[in-house]
């Protein structure tokens, strides 16, 4: 296998694993998000485990990446993420939603290390990115802020607030990914309030935007790639994915939106998703 | 005659003597930098100066991100909209996670005058006080605001500073003044009741106890500027000494300094007491002055209070 090859192979897998961890973890708790951290499984994938410019022994050294989790009802992919990167033993995943855990419901930058910003009220991730990026340019420092909006998410005033703005103060160091699974609680993103035609709107707003299939890894790695070279401007890659990706009766189901899996559930969508 | 400030003028020119202090000082505003006096900062560090135009809510989420990477972030604009306008902003992403954003509240009260009720915070102190992790400050006058300023740079998390438009009396000596966040200061000593007041009603506080005096009764002043933290022990004292409680506040009676006061006093040392305030209606448009007479805080409004505080403590 060449070494692109290998790396994408490796990432697959990676992905799986935590789309098992997404499964376990939702299951265990017994309530949280899966369908929503399914779709966006190989995005976070491809940002921690090649991306991204961390080092989880050292979770606030200045120059690391951020990620902002905007949609922070989709923690269980972010913490099985970091838990996999190693910010934090596997084992403590299972403590999601429970008293006393440093995993949250929702995304708490004080409890959890590597989780940059506390979210979970929707809308509010973007803005929060905006002033890391500010700060990094006016430190003089060349990290990068990756955000995950959710489809739904969109519909808050404030996105379009922090995306004049980015463009205004020319945030080439922000690179937004939208997880388009086209659904939201109440129904498809389409039929409760649609925001299209989504890529006019980020261009028209002053965003390079691109396209692509959110669950091909290789076209994630490409459209970073392309966004790292954007100059001058905010980069927004519009991900097309299916929600509960993976497991087949997930798959395009609204009411996994916010439901937990049985523990037969859950078994069945381990076994699904294999080693 | 005393001198007269606005708390919004000593506002800006205490974030240009921070921003000379403290690189890591940076400052934001929503179109309205001319009104706050943060476009002094502007003129002097452009380069850690952001409008984010007509936007609050982004205002507050970006100097939430400034101050997740290191930045001490001041978030300015008119009370009403620093605080209702953005409340799930400052709570989910300031408070919560504990962020270095102070919340420089220009216009605060009834006193920003012939805007009327959308522009009148009444409010802005109940929400604020409410919220955990939350410092709040309301200068009395400019001396104060300056030093309000610079302890909340020193605080490590939220801070909200209420400040107002119209020029107050400096009552503070600039050269010997000592600020300690959650300290209220004694402006003067006495008996038989004692006023607890913030921001512009210190001044009326000390008119109404220069009145009573003249009435052989002896009235002790407290400059409240933080209110949360209280001060729980000047609270405790001043109830302990005189026997007899008025709070007074340009904000409504429920929720703000009045309602923090009789909180405490209830669950420590209950005597009769009063509160002072805008009484649960929203403002309308007048001069500053027309307002604070037809909304009951002039300093004959707090004599009036006293006495009546008196004749239930049974003077």
């Amino acid at each position: 296998m060449s070494g692109q090859a290998e790396k994408l192979a490796q990432l697959r897998g990676r992905a799986r694993q935590i789309r098992r961890h997404i499964i376990s973890m939702v299951g265990e708790a017994g309530s949280g998000h899966p369908g929503g951290s399914l779709s966006a499984a190989d995005i976070v994938t491809a940002l921690y485990f090649d991306v991204m410019r961390v080092d989880p022994q050292k979770p606030q050294w200045p120059e690391r990446d951020r990620f902002v989790l905007s949609k922070g009802h989709a923690a269980p992919v972010l913490y099985a993420a970091l838990a996999e990167r190693g910010y934090f033993p596997v084992e403590d995943l299972k403590t999601l939603r429970k008293l006393g855990s440093p995993l949250q419901g929702h995304p708490d930058m004080r409890k959890t290390p590597g989780v940059e910003m506390s979210t979970g009220s929707l809308g509010q991730g973007l803005s929060a990115a905006n002033g890391m990026a500010l700060a990094g340019k006016l430190d003089g420092l060349d990290y990068r802020v990756y955000v995950l909006l959710g489809d739904g998410e969109i519909e808050e005033g404030q996105i379009w607030e922090a995306a004049m703005a980015a463009a205004h103060f020319k945030l080439d160091n922000v690179i937004a990914f939208l997880d388009y699974n086209g659904l939201q609680i109440d129904g498809p993103v389409e039929e409760v309030m649609s925001a299209e035609p989504v890529a006019d709107k980020w261009r028209a707003f002053g965003w390079a935007v691109q396209e692509i299939d959110g669950h091909d890894m290789e076209q994630i790695l490409a459209a970073v790639a392309q966004a790292r070279e954007t100059r001058g401007k905010p980069s927004l890659i519009i991900a097309r994915t299916v929600k509960g990706k993976g497991v087949s009766f997930m798959e395009n189901e609204v009411g996994w939106h916010g439901a937990a899996p049985k523990p037969e559930q859950v078994e069945q969508a381990l076994a699904e998703l294999g080693e | 005659m005393t001198k007269k400030i606005a708390t919004r003028e000593a506002y800006g020119a205490a974030l240009v003597e921070l921003g000379r202090k403290n690189p890591g000082v940076v400052v934001l505003d929503a179109d309205l930098s001319k009104s706050t006096k943060t476009h002094d900062f502007n003129k002097n560090f452009p380069e850690r100066f952001f409008n984010v135009g007509i936007a609050e809510q982004n205002m507050m989420g970006t100097a939430a991100g400034l101050a997740a990477a290191g930045k001490i972030a001041f978030a300015s604009t008119f009370a009403v909209f620093a605080t209702g306008r953005v409340y799930d902003q400052i709570r989910n992403s300031i408070a919560y996670p504990r962020l270095n954003v102070k919340i420089g509240a220009t216009h605060a009260g009834i006193t920003v005058g012939e805007d009327g009720a959308s522009h009148q915070a009444v409010e802005d102190i109940a929400m604020m006080r409410c919220l955990p992790n939350m410092t709040v400050f309301v200068p009395a006058d400019a001396v104060e605001t300056r030093a309000a300023v610079l302890a909340a740079a020193e605080i490590d998390g939220p801070v909200y500073l209420r400040l107002g438009r119209s020029g107050v009396p400096v009552l503070h000596d600039e050269n010997n003044f000592t600020f300690e966040p959650g300290r209220a200061i004694t402006m003067r000593q006495g008996q038989d009741a004692a006023i607890i007041a913030c921001g512009i009603m210190v001044h009326a506080a000390l008119e109404a106890a220069e009145v009573l005096a003249g009435r052989g009764i002896s009235v002790q002043v407290l400059d409240m500027h933080t209110i949360k933290p209280l001060d729980v022990d000047a609270v405790v004292e001043a109830a302990r000494a005189t026997g007899a409680v008025v709070t007074a506040e340009e904000h409504t009676i429920n929720g703000g300094l009045g309602g923090a006061v009789a909180e405490v006093l209830v669950e420590n040392y209950p005597v009769p007491m009063r509160r002072v305030g805008v009484r649960d209606t929203f403002g309308e448009s007048g001069k500053p002055r027309e307002l604070l007479e037809k909304y009951g805080l002039t300093a004959t409004d707090l004599v009036r209070a006293v006495q009546e505080v008196l004749q239930c403590k049974g003077k």
